[in-house]
């Protein structure tokens, strides 16, 4: 849990500005075998994860790819409210041996499949190793089967959360600039930095209030980041850099689509924000 | 919970039940149980089960909590941390050289032994912790409401507290043994598991013993919190100065 091989050969010495393109994160070539996992996490809750996975998912359906997201937030289950769907078979049934994995994916409005949890799951919201094998398990059964397994984490750095985001090649940090936010997706990079040495970080910011704040907001977590987190990695370890691969205005719509309980994408396609997730799609999945 | 029903009309009927073996238990532990007749077949019946509980859940050499009360009152700590946001800090010790001990001098010697560092681990706690005999020559300790610069001074004044203490084995005859110790915190705003943060002290306690015994190693509890100067970078003004 501690050190991630899989994400060392991400970055490699081309490493350059977060900024620069092509970008060794980006624009890989995801492997025609396997799907690309990528955590979604973002230290402070309610800042829009499951927002995000839903819709990014159904964008990146939109591009054509089989998009799976799995409820990785176990004890406090969003994403069916999000989509709208109560189903009767959850992850708790396949941890509990009721019912086959297969049985509990569902098709999403948006085009996508997704793995609820349920709210049978609070027990596992502890890191027992039954709960570690089995998400492992999930993920590599279902890796052949998908393009991109999107695994929406739960609020804090957890065990659980740190777990999820262990099996994943990417993580994406969400933040929004409200400072409580920006304090706790630091603290997040800060522990996937040096407990996972994570070096290759992507960052979306939510709710921006113009195009170019989350710019500045990735600068300034850069920044604390080189002089406060780089300098304790053991000498020789690449240093952490935070890539913006989107940044989401804040719009009205958002919250009509999740009180309508449907995907922005799908209820407002021409919306600002709908465009910018479209963006994130085409970044992740060009 | 405690029924206070008239014992006549208990529906318990306790010349039935097979009892004979927890008495030889409660017997053999000492503890001693009130008049049937006087208290009435419920309350008795109750202090039988007390009794058997407070057996299941003891160390019997050394009298502290065993194995299984040590984890019971991990995860009710476990549950306190995740909502409380308390800090707390588990120290898992372990004589060092304790088969030398047993080797050399035999294992009454090791008993003896063992039960002197349990009363001198004793000593260090508070009310409110807990102290476990886990193992052979295991035992852990859970300390609620430790902040995170204390953890090493309370492992360092349990580790000189039995450095300190030689143990009598036979008359005239003293060994004075150490114990290395590991401890790590629960981790910050989060609901970790038993095993994990088990396994963290462990790693600790590992280190312990490799970097030469008779030391406390603690995990560096740091690495989440957020300082007053970060964020201050981070918001590029000294508006957050004045928090920790």
């Amino acid at each position: 849990m501690s050190d991630i091989s899989n994400v060392s050969t991400v970055s490699g010495p081309s490493a350059g500005p977060p900024q620069a393109s092509p970008n060794p994160l980006v624009g890989r070539e995801v492997p025609s075998k396997r799907a690309r996992v990528q955590a979604i996490t973002s230290g402070k809750g309610g800042v829009g994860k499951t927002f995000l996975a839903a819709n990014l998912a159904a964008a990146l359906a939109k591009r054509g790819r089989r998009v799976l997201v799995l409820d990785a937030d176990l004890g406090l289950a969003n994403l069916d409210v999000v989509l709208n769907l109560f189903p009767k078979v959850t992850l708790h049934d396949v941890f509990t041996g009721k019912v086959q994995l297969e049985d509990a994916i569902l098709h999403a409005p948006g085009g996508f499949s997704v793995l609820l949890a349920g709210s049978g799951l609070v027990e596992y919201s502890r890191l027992t190793p039954e709960v570690r094998e089995q998400l492992l398990r999930i993920i590599e059964t279902l890796a052949p089967r998908f393009d991109h397994i999107l695994l929406d984490t739960g609020a804090g750095i957890s065990d659980v959360v740190l777990y999820a985001v262990s099996l994943a090649d990417d993580v994406i940090v969400l933040a929004t600039p409200e400072p409580t936010s920006m304090t706790d997706a630091y603290a997040t990079i800060k522990v996937l930095a040096t407990q996972q040495r994570r070096h290759a970080i992507q960052l979306v910011v939510n709710q921006v209030g113009r195009i170019g704040e989350g710019r500045t907001i990735r600068g300034q977590l850069q920044l604390v980041v080189d002089k406060f987190v780089t300098p304790t990695l053991p000498e020789g370890s690449p240093a952490p850099a935070l890539e913006l691969i989107g940044e989401v205005p804040l719009d009205a719509g958002v919250r009509e689509a999740v009180q309508q309980r449907r995907l922005l994408i799908e209820l407002q396609p021409g919306s600002a924000p709908a465009q910018a997730i479209h963006a994130i799609a085409a970044k992740i999945a060009p | 919970m405690h029924t206070q029903t008239d014992p006549a009309a208990a529906p318990t009927d306790v010349p039935t039940l097979r009892l004979a073996p927890a008495m030889q238990l409660l017997q053999q532990s000492g503890r001693e149980l009130p008049d049937r007749h006087n208290v009435g077949h419920v309350a008795w019946l109750q202090a039988v089960i007390d009794g058997l509980c407070e057996l299941s859940s003891r160390d019997p050499l050394t009298g502290l909590a065993n194995r299984r009360q040590f984890e019971l009152a991990l995860a009710s700590e476990i549950d306190r941390v995740a909502r409380a946001g308390e800090p707390a800090l588990v120290l898992m010790i372990d004589i060092d050289h304790f088969k030398t001990v047993n080797d050399t001098h035999g294992h009454q010697a090791g008993d003896l032994v063992l039960k002197a560092i349990a009363k001198a681990l004793h000593e260090c706690i508070r009310p409110m912790d807990t102290l476990a005999r886990i193992g052979g020559e295991e035992f852990a300790m859970i300390l609620p409401n430790c902040p995170p610069s204390f953890g090493l001074a309370v492992a360092e004044r349990v580790r000189k507290k039995v450095q300190g203490r030689p143990v009598a084995i036979a008359p005239g005859q003293q060994v004075t043994v150490t114990v290395s110790l590991g401890g790590a915190f629960a981790p910050q705003w989060v609901r970790s598991s038993a095993p994990l943060w088990i396994d963290r002290a462990d790693q600790q306690l590992y280190r312990a013993k490799a970097e030469g015994r008779n030391r406390a190693c603690l995990e560096q509890p740091t690495v989440s919190l957020v300082s007053a100067e970060e964020k201050g970078l981070l918001f590029g003004t000294s508006q957050f100065a004045d928090f920790e």
